[in-house]
């Protein structure tokens, strides 16, 4: 079973409808057990990282997803969130990965919206990804590289398009709106 | 590095695709789902679905439409018209669009920007305007282009961004239906201005308006309708013709 981790966030469905459009049944759930027992977990995110982590401690979810023991995959606002501390708010973060979130410095628009390419990748769930390939973006912040940094992308500044630690996974990009190319990382996450 | 978008759009009349030339006339070009797949297979980038008389009409229809094209396709997509309140912005975020487009509305109540950057977040705020050149001056048009306003586009664009907008969608009247090419110099102005992307929207008829405006402007897309839903420039072709002009384009 692939459990989407429910929270006050806003379009959560389109990770569920593109899961669908693999094959895969998913339940949008916050219950614990059900997200401690799923094969694979997913933590989508849309929104702003002080009240969302503000909700996640208030409804104890930041212990449960500390506590998941099979692969989970956070996306964009989900990866931000597993890094030690976000600018955005000044917020505590959960920690999971070390590195810092910071905002774009506007020398260019931003937020950084639209399709780009890795300047470099490596691991598993970038099985039969080539790096000039593009995923699509939506953020105004950014985690640094760092040694949990799985894949890079550059806009004013390098940062982590995809970050990796033991069991969890992560991408700043939005694979579930970055087409066939999408398709076939979220594939990979669910083979591993 | 970032690639510029082309944006195919999708306007739906009774959960059907139309195109109006000038605002006016409208010819019918098809189901808006097979068109919306079709568009993704050929790389279109990122779709709009603009419900032009959703003023008047029951809006529950456009609600399962969206539902519909958010289950079928893998890019973002943006759905506008006729949205004038927050809960309005609500059931179309529910139903699976990533962005809305406020237009008219939003220049009634300026305020809906702040709420729904708010409440969804800049990514999902698009404003669009339509802009008019007289009298020496560009201005804000508003109900589809048939009501002039004071507003200036130049003071617009910058409250808009103020507000939160995450995105503005800046179609010149003036050139829209026309296949003349963009408005090069109000998309300029505004994309120089404001540090929110800029999607260019109004005049393509040829693939060099595409060139064009991407290095003339700091426009983030183009967007065009009549061309994709007719078949007169598929998008491969415009995009492999943008690559060898070294404009970054996303090739599937």
């Amino acid at each position: 079973m692939i459990a989407i981790i429910k929270y006050n966030a806003g379009n959560i469905s389109s990770v569920q409808n593109a899961l669908e459009r693999l094959g895969y049944q998913s339940i949008l759930t916050d219950d614990p057990e059900q997200i401690l027992s799923a094969e694979k977990v997913i933590f989508p995110g849309v929104g702003e990282a002080g009240s969302t982590m503000k909700y996640l401690r208030q409804t104890g979810l930041d212990e449960v997803i500390r506590s998941i023991k099979n692969p989970m995959l956070g996306i964009c606002l989900g990866l931000q969130l597993m890094c030690q501390h976000s600018e955005e708010g000044d917020t505590q973060c959960l920690g999971i990965f070390d590195e810092e979130v910071r905002k774009f410095t506007a020398t260019k628009k931003v937020p950084h919206m639209g399709w780009n390419s890795f300047t470099q990748i490596e691991g598993p769930l970038f099985e039969g990804i080539q790096p000039e390939q593009d995923m699509y973006y939506v953020h105004s912040y950014f985690a640094e590289v760092g040694k949990d940094t799985i894949g890079t992308c550059e806009y004013i500044h390098p940062f982590s398009a995809a970050m990796h630690k033991d069991n969890f996974y992560a991408t700043q990009f939005h694979p579930e709106k970055s087409a066939d190319v999408g398709e076939q990382l979220l594939r990979n996450f669910l083979n591993l | 590095m970032l690639k510029k978008r082309i944006i195919p759009c999708l306007d739906i009349r009774d959960g059907r695709t139309v195109k109006g030339i000038n605002f006016v006339d409208i010819r019918d070009a098809g189901d808006p789902i097979e068109l919306a797949k079709s568009y993704v297979e050929q790389g279109a980038d990122e779709l709009v679905f603009l419900d032009i008389t959703a003023t008047v009409e029951n809006r529950k229809t456009l609600v399962e439409l969206v539902k519909k094209i958010a289950r079928e396709i893998n890019i973002p997509f943006t759905v506008g018209g006729g949205i004038n309140s927050i809960e309005d912005v609500s059931r179309i975020i529910t139903a699976g669009a990533d962005k809305v487009s406020v237009n008219s509305a939003a220049v009634k109540n300026p305020q809906l920007i702040a709420e729904i950057a708010g409440q969804f977040g800049s990514q999902c705020a698009v404003v669009a305007i339509d802009t008019k050149f007289e009298n020496g001056e560009w201005m804000v048009y508003v109900h589809g282009g048939r009501t002039p306003t004071p507003l200036k586009t130049m003071d617009w664009v910058k409250q808009v961004e103020a507000l939160g907008a995450g995105e503005i969608l800046l179609t010149s009247m003036n050139h829209d239906g026309t296949k003349g090419g963009f408005a090069i110099d109000i998309t300029n102005r505004v994309s120089q201005t404001v540090n929110i992307p800029v999607i260019a929207s109004g005049g393509a008829g040829q693939m060099v308006h595409f060139k064009e405006v991407f290095e003339n402007t700091e426009a983030s897309g183009g967007l065009a309708a009549s061309i994709f839903h007719f078949g007169e420039i598929p998008i491969p072709t415009l995009k492999n013709y943008l690559q060898k002009e070294k404009i970054p384009v996303r090739c599937k």
